[in-house]
């Protein structure tokens, strides 16, 4: 398993989870899990993928979602899980 | 497992308080380039730099877009090139050869800077080692990437009074050198007391030769993180204060031992050290002196600002040395003063004086760093300055660091551009009484009597 962080956050609008799920779906990517919240009209999603199966290289599917996030007209930022597990995690 | 407001705390930190690391260095030992004749010590070099450097670029890129977090600088040191020069350089030129062959490789490797063009001689100075500091105006002058250093003391060894003397020259000539880009060729050149072998930041970078054959350094930073921090705890005691210091340093240090971690992996180069400094960028919220200010002064300069830089510097220690498995370089707080838009600000009203900044050194991790004084500052003042600030290092067994830019043509009150990462800075005044007499003893200082532990 290769876990990576997707966060997406920007003005709610519809289709937000559809598209990324769709676009992460035909990535052969696998959600583990889904946390989100909209504060006053600001969608703020987080989610836990798998990439073990991931179709395109690693790159690709940053830019792949820096894209869809750019047509959607949020941010989708999407990051490895070491990251986090370092900063946050003795 | 990972929550959303940590993932939020982080991605924050990167994209509102400018958390990054702010470089990848390589070092990379030359020993093995050393021939007797220049040509061939030329070749080797260049040989050994971009076979070793080949990957360094592109990994600090992929690594960058894996985490999400920006690498700002991938960086090259080497052995101190008075060594490598030491059986093939019999003149300036030669050395000059050597800083253009070095920046040739620089620049096929796409790094911003190469450190090492280095003498240590902080108890005596071999012929190649002269030949090297002489020749550093024009190395600097000739190339566009290559950093200077050299170290002129240390507690073991007292303070080479006749290098210190020698470099106030060299720094002025460096300056009237590049005196036609507002003397930017002494921004790339430092002196030390206590240099350290494993240093990534510039323009201090050198390979030790106590050092691997490859190794990797990585320097982090987030003065704008530490600031933000602390304004959610204006108003509360000192313990509180602390203890915020040091969980964001850990916090930052973390992402450092992580980088260090994968560019090792990456590279197939063993991981050096974790170098975890506050190293500000003239951005807006990159500052060390706005932390200062948060602390609870008006501005950088104001009494109480020693204490509070020493507070900041042990607690930055203190955090980040649980988060790195290897903690070196320079690990502290730096106070440049082109580099940092509050020290600036300070240093523009009048609140930040020459003298303050050499308090200040006593307990920041460096020294006088990137100060701009009158291009009329006689080489014996500059020379004076080094010798105050390599007496401070040797005396406190720290490393501190002299980065003066006299600048050809102005004055006080006037404004220099660096541009960059180097910033900007207002001409400091400095105290125009002669030391003349002092520097032109020759010589060396003798070691402290704390130095003999043995």
């Amino acid at each position: 398993m290769e876990k990576v962080i997707i966060t997406v956050v920007g003005k709610d609008t519809v289709g937000i989870i559809a598209k990324t799920c769709t676009y992460l779906s035909n990535e052969n990517v696998n959600i583990l899990d889904i946390s989100q919240t909209i504060v006053s009209g600001y969608f703020n999603m987080m989610m836990i993928v798998d990439i073990a199966g991931l179709k395109d290289s690693f790159e690709t599917l940053v830019s792949g979602l820096d894209d869809l996030g750019k047509e959607i007209g949020v941010s989708i930022k999407c990051q490895k899980e070491e990251i986090f597990d370092m900063m946050h995690r003795i | 497992m990972i929550n959303r407001v940590e993932v939020s705390e982080t991605n924050d930190m990167i994209e509102k308080e400018n958390l990054d690391v702010r470089t990848i260095t390589m070092g990379i030992s030359l020993l093995d380039c050393i021939d007797s004749d220049i040509n061939k010590t030329c070749d080797r070099v260049y040989d050994k730099i971009t076979r070793s450097a080949r990957d360094l670029v592109k990994t600090g890129e992929e690594i960058s877009g894996e985490y999400g977090i920006p690498i700002v600088n991938k960086r090259i040191s080497v052995t101190p090139i008075s060594i490598i020069g030491a059986s093939s350089a019999k003149s300036t030129d030669d050395f000059v050869k050597l800083a253009k062959t070095l920046d040739k490789a620089a620049k096929e490797m796409g790094v911003n800077f190469l450190g090492g063009y280095s003498a240590l001689v902080s108890k005596g100075m071999t012929p190649a080692e002269e030949l090297l500091i002489r020749s550093i105006p024009e190395a600097l002058a000739d190339t566009d990437f290559i950093c200077s250093s050299v170290n002129l003391g240390s507690t073991r060894t007292g303070i080479n009074m006749d290098a210190v003397r020698l470099m106030g020259e060299m720094i002025h000539k460096t300056a009237e050198l590049t005196a036609d880009r507002d003397s930017l060729g002494c921004a790339k050149l430092v002196v030390f007391c206590n240099a350290p072998d494993d240093n990534p930041f510039m323009a201090g970078a050198f390979h030790g030769v106590t050092e691997a054959d490859r190794i990797i350094n990585v320097g982090v930073s987030g003065p704008g993180v530490v600031k933000y921090a602390l304004e959610k705890v204006r108003g509360e005691s000192f313990e509180v204060l602390c203890e915020t210091i040091k969980k964001t340093a850990f916090k930052v240090t973390r992402v450092g031992q992580l980088v260090a971690r994968e560019a090792s992996k990456k590279l197939g180069v063993p991981f050096g050290i974790v170098d975890l400094s506050l190293a500000p960028t003239p951005a807006v919220g990159d500052s060390v002196a706005d932390i200062l200010c948060e602390i609870g002064l008006e501005k950088a300069g104001a009494p109480g600002t020693t204490a509070a830089l020493a507070l900041l510097n042990d607690q930055v220690k203190k955090g980040g040395v649980m988060a790195s498995s290897y903690v070196g370089g320079l690990s502290g707080a730096f106070i440049p003063v082109s580099e940092d838009q509050g020290m600036i600000d300070a240093a523009s009203c009048g609140a930040l004086t020459l003298e303050k900044l050499e308090a200040m050194t006593c307990v920041c991790s460096v020294g006088l760093d990137m100060i701009a004084v009158p291009g009329d500052t006689t080489p014996a003042t500059i020379s004076g300055i080094i010798a105050d600030e390599m007496a401070i290092g040797m005396v406190n067994a720290k490393t501190t660091a002299v980065r003066l830019i006299p600048v050809i043509g102005k004055n006080v009150g006037d404004r220099v551009e660096f541009g960059g990462l180097l910033g900007w800075a207002p001409v400091m005044p400095v105290n125009k009484y002669s030391c003349e007499a002092f520097v032109n003893r020759t010589g060396r200082i003798p070691a402290p009597i704390h130095s003999f532990k043995n």
